[in-house]
């Protein structure tokens, strides 16, 4: 079990450098399409089948690899927003950082006190890099889009770290969790379509109006 | 009966978000909000009355800090249930059936965060007012509320996961000690001593950072400005007595974990830190800010800094923090709501173009001023006495480099917004700006009276039952040796 979650977890690994590196609008949504996808397996993986984990499995699919990224092309259609990324610093500096951050959640992660178990598994070292490769799509990408995409891949992170804890996650909260994310999505877009009538651009360095 | 009590104050405002989707007529759709509200009042006051509660196998329960917070929300959102009836009225071509559903959705949110005993319910709720809150500051529809939205609703969200973060690794400290895994809030309180110091430190540190982005405490308030200034009046009243209560509320259930885990020190100074750089930050933004809105976003962080101050002190300035809790809230509501009247007569909120708001809008600048000499910690009002008291505490301490800071903060706060303020209700008014049909209504500048009434009693006389919710919330944050 351990170990095709670890190989899943590297892959996750791979798309956050794709992310990272890529200059295509509609590869990037489809990106997070498949690492959502790939992650709502790991409850099944981590805990084996059980009603919880099962449950839990299909509503993140259902979400992280189906709802979200059809509601981003969605807007990406209507808000007819070109397909390149126009970063704020170029894709080779973003990619450098991106590699520091993720070694710096190995080693970090190396020194937190793990519980046997998970000594051997990479859940913490992955979801504290792919947190950190959401934070700097976050504070790197000028159109609002990518900033929502930068949030999604920082959800995914916090979303395998939780892994090593479903037990503490009663269902109730995790479907609230899961749900309070599709309705920030769904705001973050509409938001978007607003911006986008307003300004005529989704460009956030539109947006300095307000400024000391 | 008891178990009804919290199911009741969750179920009102739920039915009433209901309702305004289902209601057809923008006319009397509004009036959703003061009955529900009332309900909420009455219910609020049965539950101060019947003690501890607790339900939903003690996922969901009251203890004194709940009690604070809900009747702090409740008031406050009472008020502005009846002021936003005002203000729909200007507004109806507009239709109000998001702008209803919200505020009643963002009530039934921050009611569930005060009554949560669930690290996890906490978290949903929160998150739940963020994204309640969003189109209640979009309401204006123009450029730069949209710009405030984008930035509330970015930096709230990422905030917010940070916050989720710091839970789980809360939530593994006590795995690591091979104990049974859960986020109840009892449960954490009971197993905190045994938990692994490495990950509940870094959970702290995270739980500070997100829920403190929500709180906004300087460097991370930069939303609220934007936010507070750009949304309709009401809603920031809402947002600066309202929701920072409530992220402050996640706080300090932040803090009485650490205390239960003998962590209190580091919880203390690192809340110690963020009040002090909170108050810098407002005194240096405060000063010639030509925005009175903005004005008051920054006022804002200034008192959740004094507030966190208050906490970090112990003893007797914890208890003028819990005081400064309820102060601030019915002040900010004062303001706001005020500040929107003049700013709907001007048609503006920048100050080189409202002035002598005195002549045109009489009632709402002698409340603005008014709320103005209140906030700033003048007597004989209620942030006087709660000012006063953490001040006290933190001299008494021994902290006089804190207490001094502190009093110097004040200093240029007071002077820095006594310019706007003065500039803003004094002077000839620029007769042809605005809108020359606004009229001041009872629904309008009667809330802000009845808040500023509320603080004076509270800055006067203290009643012995009343003083005895904020004693008790205060209790819950001491320091057991």
């Amino acid at each position: 079990m351990n170990n095709t979650a670890n190989l899943l977890l590297l892959l996750v690994v791979m798309l956050n450098f794709f992310i990272l590196g890529s200059s295509r609008l509609g590869s990037n949504i489809r990106t997070i399409a498949i690492q959502g996808g790939m992650i709502s397996l790991l409850p099944v993986l981590a805990h084996g089948f059980s009603n919880h984990t099962i449950f839990l499995a299909v509503a993140a699919f259902l979400l992280k690899g189906i709802a979200i990224p059809y509601l981003l092309f969605r807007a990406v259609r209507q808000v007819h927003i070109g397909r390149e990324i126009e970063p704020l610093f170029g894709y080779v500096p973003t990619l450098i950082l991106g590699t520091l951050a993720t070694a710096a959640s190995f080693i970090f992660s190396d020194r937190l006190p793990l519980i046997a178990e998970h000594s051997q598994t990479l859940f913490v070292p992955v979801g504290l890099a792919t947190l950190a490769t959401g934070f700097l799509l976050l504070i790197t990408r000028r159109k609002a889009i990518n900033q929502v995409i930068g949030y999604l891949i920082f959800e995914n992170g916090i979303f395998i770290f939780g892994m090593l804890l479903t037990e503490a996650m009663p269902l109730m909260v995790e479907s609230g969790v899961l749900l309070d994310l599709l309705v920030a999505v769904f705001i973050m877009v509409i938001v978007m379509h607003q911006i986008k009538r307003e300004f005529s651009t989704i460009n956030i360095d539109q947006l300095t109006s307000l400024k000391e | 009966m008891e178990n009804n009590l919290i199911t009741l104050l969750l179920l009102i405002p739920f039915s009433g978000v209901l309702l305004a989707l289902v209601l057809p007529s923008n006319r009397f759709r509004p009036w959703l909000l003061p009955i529900v509200s009332m309900m909420h009042l009455a219910l609020t006051f049965l539950i101060i009355q019947a003690g501890p509660l607790s339900a939903a196998n003690g996922w969901l329960g009251v203890d004194a800090l709940s009690r604070l917070i809900l009747l702090i929300i409740s008031l406050l959102f009472c008020g502005c249930s009846f002021y936003a009836l005002g203000y729909l009225r200007y507004r109806l071509s507009w239709g109000n059936r998001v702008f209803v559903s919200c505020l009643l959705l963002f009530l039934f949110a921050m009611s569930l965060a005060t009554i949560s005993r669930h690290l996890g319910i906490l978290w949903v709720a929160v998150e739940t007012t963020t994204l309640a809150s969003a189109p209640l500051i979009y309401f204006n529809r123009n450029r730069l509320s949209i710009e405030a939205t984008w930035k509330y609703l970015l930096l709230s969200s990422v905030g917010i996961a940070l916050a989720m973060l710091g839970i789980l690794f809360i939530a593994y400290a006590g795995l690591t000690e091979g104990g049974h895994v859960s986020l109840q809030f009892d449960d954490i309180l009971q197993g905190a001593a045994s938990f692994s110091r490495p990950w509940l430190r870094a959970g702290f540190v995270f739980l500070l950072v997100g829920f403190g982005t929500k709180v906004g405490f300087a460097p991370l308030h930069t939303w609220k400005p934007d936010a507070y200034g750009e949304a309709p009046g009401v809603v920031g009243a809402l947002l600066a007595g309202g929701l920072t209560s409530v992220a402050f509320l996640a706080l300090l259930r932040t803090l009485q974990i650490m205390d239960a885990a003998s962590e209190a020190v580091l919880a203390r100074e690192a809340f110690l830190a963020m009040g002090l750089i909170s108050m810098a930050f407002a005194a240096v933004f405060v000063v010639r800010q030509p925005d009175f809105k903005r004005m008051l976003a920054y006022s804002s962080v200034e008192h959740m800094g004094i507030i966190a101050i208050g906490v970090s002190m112990g003893g007797i300035a914890t208890y003028g923090a819990m005081l400064h809790l309820m102060n601030n809230a019915m002040t900010k509501g004062v303001l706001f709501l005020s500040s929107a009247n003049i700013h709907r007569r001007f048609g503006s909120k920048r100050m080189d173009e409202v002035r002598g708001a005195i002549t045109l809008v009489p009632f709402s600048s002698i409340l603005f001023l008014l709320g103005f000499i209140a906030i700033t910690g003048s007597p004989p009002f209620g942030p006087f006495i709660s000012e006063f008291t953490i001040l006290q505490g933190v001299f008494s301490g021994g902290h006089y480099v804190t207490g001094g800071l502190f009093l110097f903060f004040l200093a240029v706060i007071f002077i820095g917004m006594g310019t706007t303020v003065l500039s803003v209700v004094f002077g000839t008014p620029s007769e042809n700006a605005g809108d020359k049909d606004y009229r001041e209504t009872f629904a309008t500048t009667g809330m802000p009276l009845l808040m500023l009434l509320i603080i004076f009693v509270l800055g006067v006389y203290l009643p012995d039952s009343i003083r005895q919710i904020f004693v008790d919330a205060a209790a819950l944050l001491e320091v057991r040796a």
